[in-house]
């Protein structure tokens, strides 16, 4: 008898494989197999059906044929549109990581630099919007923004202005919504790394004449590295494919990836030519997140040693 | 990092939350504004309170999104949990970076990818066995699990990394074994990071637009859904008296979050300097 239950405890999984497969064949199904799909999708051909694109593994009499359109990629190529959406994301999507990390560097160290009690409630602070719905919080700046919101009465009020300013449906406010939305996720990575940062260093650099720019450029940069590379990838990877901000509040001429994934999905209904976009927005973005997964994972080690 | 800030870094630092809290306050001031215009304050009202508990559409959906999120939170912290760790308690195995990078991706994927690919594996999954055909709340709760799962893991695999592991060992050389362990110890320890986890992973569910778009099916609209729909038709202080609702929500929920928080954290300190003094 406790030969067998011996047999079957060395041959069933142990709480050990259980742990390990749930979650992890959960993303593979979830989360990785869906990129193959949309691969193989993007190598299709629309049709109006459901689903709405062609097979690509047909069955002729007994020969088994694969087809495969490259005619997606082609399109992406040919029509500017899509080169120019691409480039554009990237664009905003540097632009805005700038600004981000120029507006959220100051604050990330003066929060770093204060009472554990103080530091705890301006972390509360910095946290909360991104609590509340992100959604609500585009939508406040379309009422600011827009030509009778805040801003535009603001401004004609004091007299500066006659005419209300154009800034909704503009470049202008698709950055600042992005800022906005996305300023949190680049503080909280700068503080956790300034937070743990040595005084002693500041203070033997000082003690060797060095002014307080210089100590800042020589020490504390250098070494919140780790934190400016996290806080960046945070927001620059998912800003490439941002659709809520550019729709609610860029103009038509806002051309942005996501809106064109969705515009092709949801309006033209090519699901293998929105597939390809993707794939390509995947692509681009490959180096990005492996960048930030191997920061992550650094970060983790070396927390455990 | 040395103590003590100048003048013109608290500044910056006030600039910023003025920032980030300024067009948070004018939607609450205007939810209680009696005109439909930005332009007037034409005094106090609770009108558009009434109007947004009257409207029928928003509040079926706000139950919908508050169902999905209930069930998303539960499922990604049993999920997170057993996925951090993976990342922190066990030795390497083959397939662990894969593990990782599946993991970590989820946080910076753009939305639109995500919602799109598993949207896909929906409808394949549809001509093999026929749910893709039957889209609805469990085809986003599925979505909502596998991408709140890798925030709920951050949460607890970092906590997982601080804690001391001592208590582990000695349960160990005891001679509880490894399921013992954890139920009896190391659960109680990371408790307060598995409710950050479960509230950070409502949240992100109760807030999604994108992928929820992609796979609800016709009868399910969640509450982001309604409110972008009517939002695209203009400003509306009905959305400015929900966001009011949900902000109040969010803040009490953080601000007990926080509290429960900070009152773990002192009585550990407590614990830890009585540990040390009986040391001596």
């Amino acid at each position: 008898m406790n030969a067998v239950i011996g047999w079957l405890r060395q041959r069933l999984p142990g709480p050990r494989w259980l742990v390990i497969g749930v979650p992890f064949l959960w993303m593979l199904l979830f989360f990785a197999v869906p990129f193959a799909i949309a691969l193989k999708i993007s190598f299709s051909q629309a049709l109006i059906a459901m689903p709405p694109y062609s097979p690509i593994v047909e069955w002729n009499d007994t020969a088994l044929t694969l087809k495969l359109s490259f005619n997606n990629y082609l399109y992406l190529i040919r029509d500017n549109v899509y080169v120019s959406a691409y480039l554009s994301s990237l664009g905003i999507a540097v632009v805005s990581t700038a600004i981000c990390l120029l507006i959220g560097y100051p604050m990330a160290y003066a929060i770093a630099r204060m009472s554990p009690a103080n530091r705890n409630i301006c972390l509360m602070l910095v946290i909360l919007p991104s609590w509340t719905s992100f959604l609500i919080r585009i939508y406040a700046w379309v009422g600011i923004l827009k030509n009778n919101g805040l801003i535009n009465n603001m401004l004609m009020g004091i007299g500066l202005i006659d005419e209300p300013l154009q800034i909704l449906h503009t470049p202008l406010a698709v950055y600042v919504g992005i800022v906005y939305a996305y300023l949190p996720f680049m503080i909280l990575p700068l503080y956790a790394n300034l937070v743990k940062l040595d005084h002693r260093l500041l203070e033997a650099a000082y003690d060797l004449g060095a002014k307080p720019w210089q100590a800042f450029i020589k020490i504390t940069l250098p070494l919140s590295r780790a934190g400016i590379i996290a806080g960046s990838m945070l927001v620059l990877i998912p800003v490439v494919g941002e659709f809520v901000i550019p729709e609610m509040l860029g103009g038509p001429d806002t051309l942005m990836i996501g809106k064109v994934l969705w515009g092709e999905f949801f309006n033209n209904r090519d699901w293998p030519v929105a597939s390809a976009v993707a794939i390509v927005m995947l692509a681009l973005l490959l180096i990005p997140i492996m960048i930030f997964h191997h920061h992550q994972s650094k970060e983790l080690e070396s927390k455990l040693s | 990092m040395s103590k003590g800030n100048s003048k013109l870094s608290l500044t910056l630092l006030a600039i910023g939350f003025v920032f980030l809290y300024a067009p948070i306050l004018s939607l609450i001031i205007y939810s209680f504004n009696e005109s439909r215009l930005v332009t007037v304050w034409a005094g106090f009202s609770l009108k558009w309170y009434g109007e947004l508990f009257a409207d029928s559409q928003i509040m079926s959906a706000a139950w919908v999104s508050i169902q999905i999120a209930f069930m998303t939170a539960s499922l990604a912290v049993v999920l997170g949990t057993m996925a951090g760790l993976v990342m922190t308690r066990m030795r390497r195995f083959p397939g662990k970076t894969l593990f990782g990078g599946l993991i970590t991706a989820p946080l910076v994927m753009p939305e639109v990818i995500i919602g799109l690919s598993i949207l896909l594996l929906f409808v394949s999954l549809g001509d093999v066995i026929g749910i893709g055909s039957r889209r609805g709340m469990t085809t986003i709760l599925i979505a909502h699990v596998t991408f709140c799962m890798a925030y709920v893991t951050v949460v607890v695999s970092s906590r997982l990394s601080e804690m001391d592991r001592s208590l582990e060992e000695a349960a160990m050389d005891l001679g509880a074994n490894r399921v013992k362990v954890f139920f009896v110890i190391t659960l109680p320890i990371i408790a307060p990071a598995l409710i950050s986890g479960w509230l950070l992973a409502f949240t992100l569910s109760l807030d999604d637009l994108v992928i929820a778009s992609f796979v609800s099916g016709p009868s399910s609209t969640t509450l982001p859904m309604k409110v972008f729909s009517s939002v695209r038709l203009g400003v509306s202080p009905k959305i400015n008296a929900l966001a009011t609702l949900m902000i109040l929500v969010v803040s009490i929920g953080a601000v007990v979050a926080w509290w429960l928080m900070s009152r773990d954290e002192k009585r550990r300190q407590r614990d830890m300097q009585m540990a040390l003094q009986k040391g001596d």
